[in-house]
């Protein structure tokens, strides 16, 4: 399995994602923009921004602990990991036997926990409100996102992430309204995870409502750069799972280099219509009450155990 | 497993799922909507149902419930909270997280409850029934936990939704008398309570079935 040309396609697939990550982000704010009757910016901005922190001089807090440095390595090492492991171009990577869906859940939880830990490790009192109401999203999003993915996980009997792939993307056409149960749950909790509109305004700094935004106040420069080439990833990295379970089709086997167009084809286009429904939904979704937060994640959570209750119903 | 019996498992699942929808719904004008809706999945899965069977009398059902619950009653409900002026408040008992997961529970009661039903039977419906179920149960706690009478009322309407489709999974359908018994009194029932909100609005001065519970006025 282990071979040179599967090898060469592990490379190939972690360097894609890391490169590709920030245009999907350029863009879902481009269509975002033409929805709201602004003019775009390019979708190439987020590399210019990028570039721009990255030549910048990184100011760092006065009690900065060595902790507050290390996180915005660690946030991108874990994305560029979770990237690794989802087959997003090819099932049968070298790395994927290396983690489940739940130790990639996993994975997630330990970005989490690093970003709130250095939100707070500076001590200033924004700071320690966007862990709180982070750690609040995290805990409730991730039972749900749990849930959805054993949906996918019992349908194929395996929770290795490229043996549902495989399973869901060569069996003959059925229904499964389990599936279209675990794919609202993933959504809500896709837009939940990565803070995107009905829980927390990507763009906004008003102290009042900003989650995700609260927790990285303090970075700047190359740290700055790092956490937002890192949230792209955790984007690309979240819809390629999606595609992986629910919309597989013209995914490649590592190694056969013929099969690499068609899936290159068919990813660009899936992430194209996904990022253009991304920043639909953002448009047409109002941002709820944060106390709201709970009763998205808890409907996420139900529809996600509605959707493996009636795959055992149905099948049994 | 055929096509039609995927589609119809999908509608079953639809039909939950609406169930559970108007659970967490706080307005009233949409639970009015979702019923609409709960009607639309049900007459197009009676309809399934009637075209793989052969069964003709299914499809009168199918059109009755189309005539009646998807366009006649959800009108009535309309007219009702324009003149009672109740579109947005609905009062739940118990917040509606803690709802939803007590529904989760009757779910997999009533699944429960099915399974041992459906080996038995062998109909082309048959996993169905603990959907079914499951929907009847979802309508009894909605009538439970909700305050103001319109809402109990959708419920009741919406447990007659789960009730007919129970039927149509078992046995495929009661025969077509019943039925059309079953859908005027359902027809008549919606303009009884009609007329009931407007005399407990003029007695009570509000729509809310706890004070009905005080017998003699102090």
């Amino acid at each position: 399995m282990n071979s040179a040309p599967a090898i060469a396609f592990q490379i190939l697939q972690s360097v894609l994602v890391v490169l590709a990550a920030p245009l999907l982000m350029g863009w879902v704010n481009q269509c975002r923009a033409w929805l709201q009757n602004r003019s775009a910016p390019s979708v190439l901005l987020p590399y210019y921004t990028l570039a721009k922190l990255l030549h910048k001089d990184a100011v760092i807090a006065r009690d900065a602990s060595p902790l507050f440095r290390l996180t915005p390595y660690v946030l991108f090492g874990c994305m560029w990991l979770a990237a690794g492991i989802v087959p997003v171009l090819a099932t049968g990577l070298p790395f994927a036997p290396a983690a489940d869906i739940i130790a990639l859940v996993g994975v997630f939880a330990l970005a989490r926990v690093f970003s709130a830990l250095a939100a707070m490790d500076i001590g200033t009192s924004f700071g320690g409100l966007g862990a709180r109401r982070e750690m609040l999203i995290g805990f409730l999003a991730e039972p749900a996102m749990l849930m959805t993915l054993f949906t996918a996980a019992f349908i194929s009997g395996s929770t290795q992430l490229a043996t549902i792939v495989d399973t869901l993307a060569h069996r003959e056409f059925a229904i499964y309204p389990s599936l279209a149960f675990a794919a609202v749950a993933f959504l809500m909790v896709l837009l939940a995870e990565n803070a995107r509109i009905p829980i927390d305004n990507p763009t906004t700094h008003l102290e009042l409502t900003m989650v995700h935004e609260a927790m990285i106040l303090e970075y700047s420069a190359r740290h700055l750069a790092l956490i937002e080439w890192a949230v792209a990833i955790k984007l690309f990295a979240y819809m390629t799972i999606g595609f992986a379970f629910f919309v597989p089709w013209g995914i490649a086997e590592a190694g056969n280099w013929a099969a690499l167009p068609v899936a290159l084809a068919a990813l660009l286009a899936k992430l194209a219509l996904a990022g253009a429904g991304l920043a639909l939904l953002e448009t047409l979704l109002a941002k709820l009450r944060l106390f709201l937060a709970p009763e998205f994640l808890s409907s996420a959570f139900l529809l996600g155990v509605l959707g493996m209750l009636i795959h055992f119903l149905v099948s049994g | 497993m055929s096509l039609a019996s995927q589609l119809v498992n999908l509608l079953a699942a639809f039909l939950l799922l609406i169930a559970f929808a108007m659970l967490s719904q706080r307005r009233i004008l949409t639970l009015i909507h979702l019923f609409a809706w709960q009607g639309v999945a049900l007459a197009a899965s009676t309809f399934l149902v009637a075209h793989t069977t052969g069964q003709t009398h299914l499809y009168f059902s199918a059109a009755l419930t189309v005539l009646l619950k998807v366009m006649l009653i959800p009108w009535v409900l309309h007219r009702l909270i324009d003149r009672l002026n109740v579109k947005w408040d609905v009062e739940t008992l118990i917040n509606i997280p803690t709802t939803m997961l007590i529904g989760i529970g009757l779910a997999i009661f009533a699944f429960a409850l099915a399974a041992p039903i459906s080996q038995m039977a062998s109909t082309l419906t048959r996993s169905t029934l603990g959907i079914a179920l499951a929907s009847v149960l979802l309508s009894f706690l909605m009538m439970i936990v909700r305050r103001k009478a319109v809402p109990q009322v959708i419920g009741f309407l919406a447990m007659e939704n789960g009730l007919f489709f129970a039927a149509t999974s078992a046995t495929y359908g009661m025969p077509l008398v019943v039925e059309l018994g079953v859908a005027l009194d359902v027809l008549v029932g919606t303009f009884i309570f009609g007329i009931f909100f407007f005399h407990i609005r003029e007695q009570f001065d509000s729509l809310e079935i706890r004070h009905m519970e005080k017998l003699k006025e102090d």
